[in-house]
C-alpha cells in the first residue's frame, strides 16, 4: 500500500517493484490499491484550474512527440526488469565487493532515505552478523536462505525489523543472491512494516 | 477550499463546445453529496479516453480535462505542492494522459485509477526527485480489442469499490485518505490526530480488510 500511495523511499520501491514482477498475487493486490487511489481521486475535492489551463495543456500536447509505444523494460537473467534497469544489465554487470566470509555485496544507486544492495551468499554460508537498526526487506533472486524461523526462495521477501535477530544461512546447492533494502535508522521506523505487510502479505 | 465561481464560469465559456449528450461537472458543487452524484453520473470516462486514444479527439480530451485536472490539482496540493506547482503538474499529468493514451486498456483499470497512477508518479518526480521502479509489464499476448464484457466488469468493479469506500466508517475512511493523499507517515498522523500509533495501524488494517471483504 505504501508503494501504491507513492510514500516509500526509492530503495523500497525498487524491492516492491521487483517482487511484484515475480508475484502475481501481489500484482493483483497492487492493482487493487491503485484502484483505491483512483476511487479517492474520483471522489476528491476539486481545486479550480486557471482559466487558460486547458489551452495550455493542449499547447503542451502539440509540443509532445508523436506517441509511440515505448519498449517495455526487459528482465536480464535472474533480474526482473525494474532491477535490471537499475543495474544496467544481468549478473555479469554487477560490480561486487567482498564483505568477508565469501559474502559479496553491491550497493545500488537510490535516494538517501534508504539504501538498496545486492547480496551474494555462497551456498551453505551464513551472512555475517548484522543488526537490524531499522527496517530491512530482503528479496531472494536466486537460491534460497533459511533462518531459525523460516525458509525463503526466489521471489520471497523477508521483512526484518530491529526486534528481529537471526542468522540467515544460504541453503546448500546454489549460491544465494538477494536484493536487500534498509532505511536510515529511525527515520521510517515502524511505518514501512505496516505499509508493506498488506501488500506482501507477511 | 475556496472556489472562484465567476472564474469557473469563464473557463467554461472559453472552452470548445462539448459533444452533445455529455454531462460534465465543473467546480465542487457535487461535493456535499458526492457519492450520490457519482452514482448518477453516467459519463463514460473510459469511452472518452478511448476516443482520445484512437482518434486524438480534442473534445473528449477537454471533457476529461475538466473532470480530472481539478482533482489532480487538489491531490497534489494535499500532498504538499504549492498552488502554482500543482497547476503546472496537473497540466503535465493531463498532457501525459494524452500522450500515453495508447497504453490505456479499459479492461484493466478505470480512467480515475489510471489518472491516479500518473499523478502519483508525477508527484514523486516533482516532490522527491527520486526514481520509482515499476514492475515488469506482463506479456498479455496479442489482444486486438478488449472484450466488452471485461470492460464492463472492470467498470462495475470500480463502482463497487467506490461504494465500499463510501460505506466505511468516517474515521477509517479518513485514515485511508490521509495515507494516500497526505505525505504523512503513520507517526505523523499520530502526532496530528493525537491517536496512538497502534490505534492508527489497526484502523488502517481494519479499513483495508473491510474493503477487501466488500470487494470479495
Amino acid at each position: 500500500m505504501g508503494y501504491a500511495a507513492g510514500q516509500l523511499p526509492e530503495a523500497f520501491n525498487l524491492v516492491v517493484a521487483t517482487h511484484v514482477s515475480l508475484c502475481d498475487e501481489c500484482r493483483a493486490r497492487l492493482a487493487s490499491f491503485d484502484a483505491v487511489g483512483g476511487t479517492l481521486l474520483e471522489e476528491a475535492d476539486e481545486i479550480a484550474m486557471g482559466e487558460d489551463a486547458l489551452s495550455k495543456a493542449l499547447a503542451r500536447i502539440e509540443g509532445l512527440p508523436q506517441a509511440t509505444r515505448t519498449e517495455p523494460l526487459k528482465p536480464a537473467g535472474i533480474f526482473p526488469a525494474p532491477l535490471a534497469d537499475y543495474i544496467g544489465g544481468d549478473l555479469s554487470a554487477v560490480r561486487w565487493r567482498n564483505v568477508g566470509g565469501g559474502v559479496k555485496q553491491a550497493i545500488l544507486p537510490t535516494g538517501k532515505d534508504a539504501s538498496a544492495r545486492l547480496l551474494y551468499i555462497p551456498a551453505g554460508k551464513a551472512v555475517p552478523d548484522h543488526g537490524h537498526r531499522g527496517m530491512e526487506l530482503t528479496l531472494v533472486l536466486q537460491g534460497a536462505f533459511a533462518d531459525a524461523n523460516d525458509q525463503f526462495g526466489r521471489g520471497d521477501i523477508e521483512i526484518a525489523d530491529e526486534e528481529m535477530e537471526h542468522t540467515p544461512v544460504a541453503l546448500a546447492g546454489q549460491d544465494c543472491i538477494c536484493l536487500a533494502a534498509t532505511d536510515a535508522p529511525l527515520r521510517f521506523r515502524g511505518l514501512i512494516p505496516r505499509l508493506a505487510q498488506p501488500l506482501l502479505r507477511i | 477550499m475556496m472556489l472562484d465561481a465567476s472564474r469557473t464560469a469563464m473557463t467554461e465559456q472559453a472552452l470548445p463546445p462539448l459533444p452533445s449528450g455529455m454531462a460534465v461537472r465543473v467546480g465542487s458543487r457535487q461535493k456535499k453529496d458526492g457519492l450520490l452524484a457519482k452514482a448518477e453520473d453516467e459519463t463514460d470516462w473510459a469511452g472518452l479516453l478511448v476516443k482520445v486514444r484512437d482518434h486524438q479527439d480534442r473534445a473528449a480530451f477537454a471533457a476529461l480535462f475538466r473532470h480530472f485536472a481539478p482533482r489532480v490539482k487538489a491531490f497534489l496540493m494535499k500532498s504538499g505542492a504549492g498552488a502554482a506547482l500543482a497547476e503546472e503538474c496537473a497540466q503535465d499529468v493531463m498532457a501525459t494522459l494524452w500522450q500515453k493514451a495508447h497504453l490505456f486498456d479499459p479492461a484493466r483499470a478505470s480512467v480515475a485509477t489510471w489518472v491516479y497512477t500518473i499523478a502519483r508518479n508525477r508527484r514523486i518526480d516533482a516532490l522527491r526527485k527520486a526514481r520509482r521502479a515499476e514492475p515488469e509489464e506482463l506479456d498479455w499476448g496479442p489482444e486486438p480489442e478488449p472484450d466488452q464484457a471485461e470492460v464492463l466488469e472492470a467498470q462495475q468493479e470500480t463502482e463497487r469499490l467506490g461504494r465500499a469506500l463510501a460505506a466505511l466508517p468516517a474515521p477509517q475512511r479518513t485514515l485511508i485518505e490521509r495515507a494516500f493523499y497526505g505525505d504523512l507517515s503513520h507517526s505523523e498522523i499520530a502526532a496530528e490526530t493525537g491517536l496512538p500509533l497502534g490505534t492508527i495501524k489497526s484502523r488502517i488494517r481494519l479499513a483495508l480488510d473491510k474493503l477487501r471483504h466488500q470487494m470479495g
